[in-house]
């Protein structure tokens, strides 16, 4: 009665698409749903591998037409300058708008304490759900994997938030086949995912195919470092390294691109796209584990930050 | 087994699968052996693992705690929701939905089973074919997940003994198939002990077939998609208005079924308009043809008005449209839905006002029977459903689409996704029936 027939064995099967180009279909799906349904999104965009993939897959989904999105940042003060760079340069390439959210202006004006541990990656999630209320922003795209962390595994695509930017993971939307379920009270906003099934690998390999420029601290440089926590931190002004900390010149790269006081850097000699992804796939720590202290803070420190509205 | 090259990585294919398995039957452990096996398990989320299982006062890890992501699901040691897990061979990559075995567990496995292409149903080998082994495999049938694996687990306990496995796998293989599932392949495994789930097990030389990943690796995914009815739900309509594109109009969408070519005669739906397919773009690449599911964006020859919503279709092969619905559904909330309920029906890209008129029956997945007029519908039920739309909807029946015979009721009210829905008859009939087994008398069985 269907007439879905299966391909016999030992043919090629013409139609079958790559796991690349599944992703990237699903992921344009997933843009023009939310251009079809919302009147206000945005897409979080701070210059890191993950959301210029988004931002990539933006520009094509929507294509010879600019897309229908402004960007915002959550700057916490302690970015990569190289990666500011690299943000305003996209920004002002492709003719977009960029709204900048300050931790440090949160500081600096008594809203926000710095933590006792220097961490600003926290501290982003208020200057972040700000901004959401008062630019009214009703869907808000972000870069996260399901694969980086066990309380992201259990995120759906269309993720419905509160008033407070809250996540309920034991209320979440079932979400089936490819219906997006995006209604929303007015104050609530539902954060979207596009890239939820692609993994670090797929990441990298899409870049690489499709030529995507990056910001140079993905690739092996010489970097002043020094270790924290089992992590090569880098020298700055944010505030490391302490005194007893020792200062050293490694040749390092960045698997993620973050606040500068939680994100580490890892020894690599890989100065192309081809050697990060034979190191990549080659290595025996995950993405997070490998690279973000905060992560280690609990067992549930992604989940209890996500419910407080982080992204 | 694991990948080193670029080259090896871009040939591989993408396989969506579900397991279904209840609390004791090992799905944890099995899931756990195909991570850990084909090494998808590294060194940090192991040793955090390990130091959360020794901080519990367990010896070993326990490697239950890799997919139970949330703090109550960690505390109460179940699984609360479906979870996504990725893991890859040089041959294939795998996006798993793993979902809880004993809590609501029909929603859960219908969420988990609505974008599979293939389902595992584990069954204890010392206990057989059970209700839930039923239950699992009317879903699975029900969501029309095209490949189905019995994998019969513990064969350690019951000594490797092939009369035991032969037994569960023609029982449950006869049960399957009189609900319609394609294709079913029975692996015996030990999940705890790993045979035949990664490695081919020393101890049933008596077996001949696969591992339960080399099945996976496998197993073909994508489907002749040039016997399908092509279908395109408009998303999202492309105008640059820009100097250097002024006239520029493209209808965006992802081709849900079949395949589209340039040069076609096609229809727009509900309108019933009809023109020719002029040029399409594949993400920036102008090409000849087509299929799903690729996201692409279709130039008609025509000025005709097209939007979000409407499903452009080849005017030989149109969907024909209407505004009763009658469909067997799966209730995912919490509060029920009544005769009456005034709700929104999404289908494709299109929402539309829609009323339960009526709910014939209700069905009890343990042995299929069907309750005449239950009034309403609670959590984790699935039934038959009548719906009145407010607009002409061009649907299929699930049967020949899961993308455009597919739709949810969802509360006008707060937005809550009330319902899943699939159009048409319910089972696969196995008499070779039409998609409209609702009057067949030989299906009346599985009509509820």
């Amino acid at each position: 009665m269907s007439t879905v027939a299966t391909v016999p064995e030992g043919t090629v099967n013409p139609y079958a698409l790559s796991h690349l180009d599944s992703l990237e279909s699903e992921a344009v799906h997933i843009f023009r749903e939310v251009a079809g349904e919302f009147e206000r999104p945005v897409i979080l965009f701070s210059g890191g591998k993950d959301s210029i993939l988004m931002l990539h897959l933006a520009l094509k989904a929507f294509a010879p037409a600019p897309i229908p999105f402004t960007l915002l940042h959550v700057d916490t003060g302690h970015n990569f300058p190289e990666v500011l760079e690299y943000r305003d340069r996209t920004v002002e390439k492709h003719g977009l708008r960029l709204h900048v959210a300050s931790v440090q202006e949160y500081i600096d004006a008594g809203k926000l304490r710095e933590r006792p541990d220097g961490t600003r990656n926290p501290l982003q999630t208020v200057p972040l759900t700000e901004a959401i209320q008062q630019h009214r922003f009703d869907a808000v795209f972000g870069g996260g994997r399901r694969d980086e962390e066990k309380a992201r595994a259990k995120e759906r695509v269309f993720s419905l938030r509160d008033e407070f930017s809250q996540w309920d993971p034991r209320r979440q939307r079932p979400e089936l086949w490819q219906l997006y379920n995006g209604r929303h009270a007015p104050g609530e906003h539902v954060r979207v995912f596009p890239i939820s099934n692609w993994t670090e690998l797929d990441v990298w390999q899409y870049i690489e195919r499709e030529g995507i420029e990056l910001p140079e601290i993905y690739f092996a440089h010489e970097r002043e470092v020094f270790s924290r926590s089992g992590m090569w931190l880098t020298a700055g002004e944010w505030g490391g390294p302490k005194d007893h900390e020792k200062v050293e010149t490694r040749q390092v790269r960045y698997r993620t691109v973050g606040d500068m006081s939680c994100t580490g850097a890892v020894d690599s000699d890989a100065t192309t796209l081809d050697a990060v992804i034979t190191e990549i796939a080659a290595s025996r720590l995950t993405e997070r584990g490998a690279t973000r202290a905060d992560d280690k803070m609990s067992e549930a420190a992604m989940e209890d930050r996500k419910r407080e509205g982080y992204f | 087994m694991s990948i080193t090259t670029t080259e090896q990585l871009s040939a591989t294919t993408l396989l969506r699968f579900a397991t279904a398995g209840s609390v004791d039957d090992g799905k944890s452990t099995l899931v756990g052996r195909l991570l850990h096996d084909s090494k998808s398990v590294l060194t940090d989320q192991l040793e955090a693992v390990t130091q959360a299982s020794l901080g519990r006062g367990q010896e070993a890890p326990d490697l239950a705690l890799l997919t139970d992501g949330l703090r109550a699901e960690r505390e109460q040691g179940i699984t609360i929701d479906v979870a996504y897990r990725y893991f890859a061979t040089p041959r294939r990559r795998f996006i798993l939905a793993d979902t809880p075995g004993h809590v609501q567990y029909t929603r859960n496995m219908v969420t988990g089973a609505s974008t599979a292409e293939l389902a595992v149903v584990l069954v204890d080998a010392r206990n057989g074919v059970v209700e839930q082994t039923r239950r699992h495999a009317a879903v699975a049938a029900l969501l029309r997940v095209p490949h189905v694996v019995l994998a019969v687990n513990k064969m350690d306990l019951v000594e490797y003994a092939e009369p035991v496995f032969a037994a569960i796998a023609e029982e449950f293989t006869a049960y399957a198939a009189s609900l319609g599932v394609p294709e079913i392949t029975a692996i015996p495994i030990s999940a705890l002990a790993g045979d035949n789930v990664v490695e081919p097990s020393a101890h049933m030389d008596w077996y001949g077939g696969p591992t339960v990943l080399e099945h996976l690796e496998t197993v073909p995914v994508s489907h002749d998609l040039t016997a399908c009815h092509a279908r395109f739900p408009v998303q999202y309509v492309i105008r640059p208005q820009t100097a250097e594109h002024p006239d520029y109009r493209g209808y965006a969408g992802q081709i849900a079924a079949g395949v589209f070519r340039v040069g076609e005669t096609v229809s727009v739906l509900p309108s019933g308009r009809t023109t020719t397919i002029e040029a399409i773009d594949a993400l920036g690449e102008s090409v000849d043809v087509a299929w799903a599911p690729q996201s692409v964006t279709l130039r008609l020859a025509d000025d005709i008005d097209v939007s979000r919503g409407d499903l452009i279709a080849p005017s030989s092969d149109t969907p024909a449209t209407t505004q009763d619905v009658e469909a067997t559904v799966c209730h995912v909330a919490d509060r029920p839905l009544t005769v009456g309920q005034r709700v929104l029906l999404k289908h494709t890209t299109r929402t539309v006002k829609a009323i339960v008129k009526d709910i014939p029956s209700r069905l009890t997945l343990d042995d299929l029977s069907q309750h005449p007029a239950p009034g309403q519908l609670v959590a984790n039920d699935i039934g038959r459903v009548v719906v009145r739309t407010a607009e002409p909807l061009a649907l299929d029946a699930y049967a020949d689409s899961r993308r455009t015979g597919s739709f949810l009721l969802i509360d006008p009210a707060d937005g809550t996704t009330l319902t899943a829905g699939m159009a048409g008859a319910s089972f696969a009939a196995v008499t070779e029936g039409t998609a409209d087994a609702d009057t067949s008398a030989e299906d009346a069985e599985w009509d509820f």
